[in-house]
């Protein structure tokens, strides 16, 4: 199987939709001349013309808008957003129209747009480029929710989030960009709402996604050394949850870390862990412990910017806490 | 001189008029008696922004609006009794009680859509104007907003896309000279909404909102326009709302003088009196239309007030596609007549996509120029 770079896996994807189904485009900022701000769309504007690859003004409501109003009648669009931070601009056209249209009509209208980019830290960008925002699109219904970890996770799952007739938010990562990774070749299509085993364990279980599972597997590695087999779970769609793949392996190892890069007020990790209390709290043998970024906004200064995120050493103590093997 | 406009023109805009008023004035009285709630926005004194528009247009041609939008859907054809049952919150309503006033969407009739977030409709217009030029086909769109709406950021931006890309859309703004209790002259630098189209390259004209047959012209003209892919055009109807923002808003913000003089131009016995001078028409046939439409919006009250709630079981529905799931057509499943003209798109194999938006020469000569190599 072929190594590709995240934003490869991605550009691959966008090519074979393209290419297989004439109603998608994309549009946003720098995705055409430029190439994408961080090279998703390289080389697509050549290979698709100016109609298909489209260089929007910065005006993240109107084009989101736009976006929204071409899929009511039939089109297929991919919105991408620079990062998720500038789409804070464009939530109104999001929630209030791409969400709630099949609603609003009694069912007469579809909305199947997909709207991607980059979320989480940047790195040294301070707090209004370093936010990870997943959970507030996770809380509305009529939205799916995406944010794959891997190379291959993105690009099966973009083409099936371009498949899909509902709106689909997918959450990148600006730091995954280029990560490498085996990608299966043509048709790979990884169902939307589908978490996933990525290492099987027996004594904890560890629930993440995003760029958050780097550190899990990094955790998970060492703490085989000293003897315990964490199971790390990543959820990969945040709306709909996974309950079925949440509840079977809780099951399996009765002790649960959620790890999340966002805060933890009102994030995922809380309503996983709502999940869990409510239909198996019988199988835990001790407390669900979340790791989550901390209550605070992103500094630039790197030892500021470091203690305000998860990492492997900060999993690992929850892990011991669950195991109840604090200080071992 | 002779009128440019036949009897049965006339006649139907007339009749689209009155029935427009009639429903207006019999969904403010259901409200009184509790069997509308919420926000309930009546459409009486703009009634000719509504039906000389849809004159002029195609029925295929789409069409979408603010939350006030009982009019527009019903100069397109919509069926009267569903537009008042989706007011009761009834599940024999266009969207099955689950929209209510401020949410009409009637697809078969190419009318995507009331909006409650101000401004929030101006984006999508121009989505779907974008979507028929990819497509290369020469459907225009038409989209209404109010006055206050033209403050929001999402005209300027869409505009400048709009004109941009050389979207066949036309927008009608329809000035009341109030976004609910504030005039507009009070928080607009520009309050002549037309002007600003200046402001991105675009055709932007003032219109008499209270005459029929200018807003038939207008858009007429307009649509000749966007067809010709020549771009969007804003129309400013000055217009003007005889009742309150909504039913619960008694509108003590405007003189009583005001509204009187305002009254004067009602755009009903406008196109009326315009008619008889024409000789094309006698009162006899107008009482005649009146009579049947007064009887037409008397049976939708009747229908709304005789249909049952939506089942509990739709709460579940029409939130997320599941797969394979059919589009739904309201008078189909209402009315179970057959619906024949739903909108129907040209699958990813067969659609040859043709447009240049930023023609390829135009830019490796620019880069040439600039000195540039890519
Ligand atoms: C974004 C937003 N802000 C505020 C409101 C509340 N609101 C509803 S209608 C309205 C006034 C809009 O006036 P205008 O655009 O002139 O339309 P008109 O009601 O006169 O037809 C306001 C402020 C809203 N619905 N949406
Ligand atoms: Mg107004």
């Amino acid at each position: 199987m072929p190594e590709l770079m995240y934003r490869e896996a991605l550009n691959q994807a966008l090519a074979e939709e393209m290419e297989r189904d004439a109603n998608v485009f994309l549009i946003g900022e720098e995705v055409g001349r430029y190439n994408g701000a961080f090279k998703v769309s390289q080389g697509l504007l050549d290979r698709f013309g100016s109609a298909r690859i489209i260089d929007a003004p910065i005006s993240e409501l109107g084009f989101a808008g736009m976006s929204v109003g071409a899929a009511m009648v039939g089109l297929r669009p991919v919105v991408e957003m620079m990062t998720w931070n500038f789409a804070i601009l464009a939530m109104d056209q999001i929630v209030n129209n791409a969400a709630k249209l099949r609603h609003m009509s009694g069912g007469q209208l579809r909305c199947p747009i997909v709207f991607r980019g980059p979320g989480g830290a940047g790195g040294r960008l301070s707090s209004q480029h370093s936010q990870a925002l997943e959970a507030n699109y996770a809380h509305f219904p009529g939205l799916k929710v995406i944010a794959p970890a891997t190379p291959a996770d993105a690009k099966g799952m973009l083409k099936a989030a371009i498949r899909d007739e509902n709106p689909v938010i997918m959450f990148e990562g600006e730091r995954l960009y280029a990560l490498k990774g085996e990608v299966p070749e043509g048709e790979h299509v990884v169902p939307i709402g589908k978490a996933d085993v990525k290492r099987e364990g027996t004594d904890v279980t560890i629930i993440t996604w995003s760029r958050m599972y780097y550190f899990c597997m990094e955790a998970a590695e060492q703490l085989a050394q000293e003897g315990i087999s964490a199971e790390v779970l990543d959820l990969r769609t945040l709306r709909p949850l996974d309950e079925e793949a949440i509840l079977a392996s809780v099951r399996k190892t009765n002790r649960v870390v959620i790890v999340e890069e966002g805060w933890a007020l009102a994030g995922v990790g809380a309503s996983v862990v709502d999940i869990i209390q409510s239909k198996a709290f019988d199988d835990l043998d001790a407390p669900v412990e979340r790791v989550t970024g901390l209550d605070v906004n992103m500094s630039y200064a790197a030892n500021l910017e470091n203690a305000t995120q998860p990492d492997a050493p900060k999993i690992i103590a929850a892990v011991k806490k669950v195991l109840y093997r604090e200080g071992a | 001189m002779a009128s440019p406009y036949s009897k049965e023109q006339l006649l139907t805009m007339y009749r689209k008029m009155y029935l427009i008023r009639r429903f207006e004035e019999r969904a403010g009285q259901q409200y009184t008696l509790g069997k509308i709630a919420g926000f309930c926005h009546l459409y009486i004194g703009q009634e000719a922004v509504a039906v000389g528009p849809n004159e002029a247009l195609r029925p295929d041609d789409y069409m979408l609006s603010a939350y006030r939008d009982h009019g527009q859907p019903l100069a397109r054809g919509s069926d009267a009794g569903m537009v008042m049952a989706e007011l009761f919150g009834r599940g024999t309503g266009y969207s099955k009680g689950k929209g209510g006033s401020m949410h009409i969407f009637d697809i078969e009739h190419h009318f995507y859509g009331g909006y409650g977030i101000v401004g929030g409709q101006i984006p999508l217009a121009a989505g779907m104007a974008f979507a028929s030029r990819y497509r290369n086909e020469d459907r225009v769109t038409v989209c209404y907003f109010g006055d206050a709406a033209a403050n929001q950021g999402s005209f300027h931006e869409t505009f400048n896309m709009a004109s941009k890309w050389k979207l066949p859309v036309i927008y009608i703004c329809e000035n009341n000279r109030y976004g609910m209790g504030t005039a507009i002259s009070r928080t607009s630098a520009v309050p002549e909404i037309h002007k600003r189209a200046a402001a991105y390259g675009m055709r932007g004209e003032p219109v008499d909102g209270m005459d029929c047959l200018k807003m038939y012209e207008a858009v007429k003209d307009a649509a000749a326009y966007c067809r010709a892919g020549k771009g969007p055009v804003l129309l400013e109807a000055n217009t003007y709302r005889f009742r309150g923002h909504s039913m619960a808003d008694p509108a003590t913000y405007r003189s009583k003088q005001e509204v009187e003089e305002e009254r004067k131009n009602d755009p009903i016995p406008k196109l009326r009196d315009y008619t008889l001078k024409q000789g094309l028409a006698q009162d006899a046939e107008f009482e005649a239309i009146e009579e049947e439409v007064k009887a037409v919006v008397d049976a939708a009250v009747k229908f709304a007030d005789e249909s049952p709630e939506p089942g509990l079981d739709e709460l579940w529905r029409d939130t997320i596609v599941a797969e394979g799931e059919e589009d739904v057509r309201p008078r189909e499943r209402v009315l179970g007549v057959k619906v024949t003209h739903w909108p129907k798109y040209p699958s990813g194999q067969e659609l040859k996509v043709t447009w240049d938006l930023e023609p390829r020469e135009q830019a490796e000569q620019a880069d040439k120029k600039a000195g540039l190599s890519r």
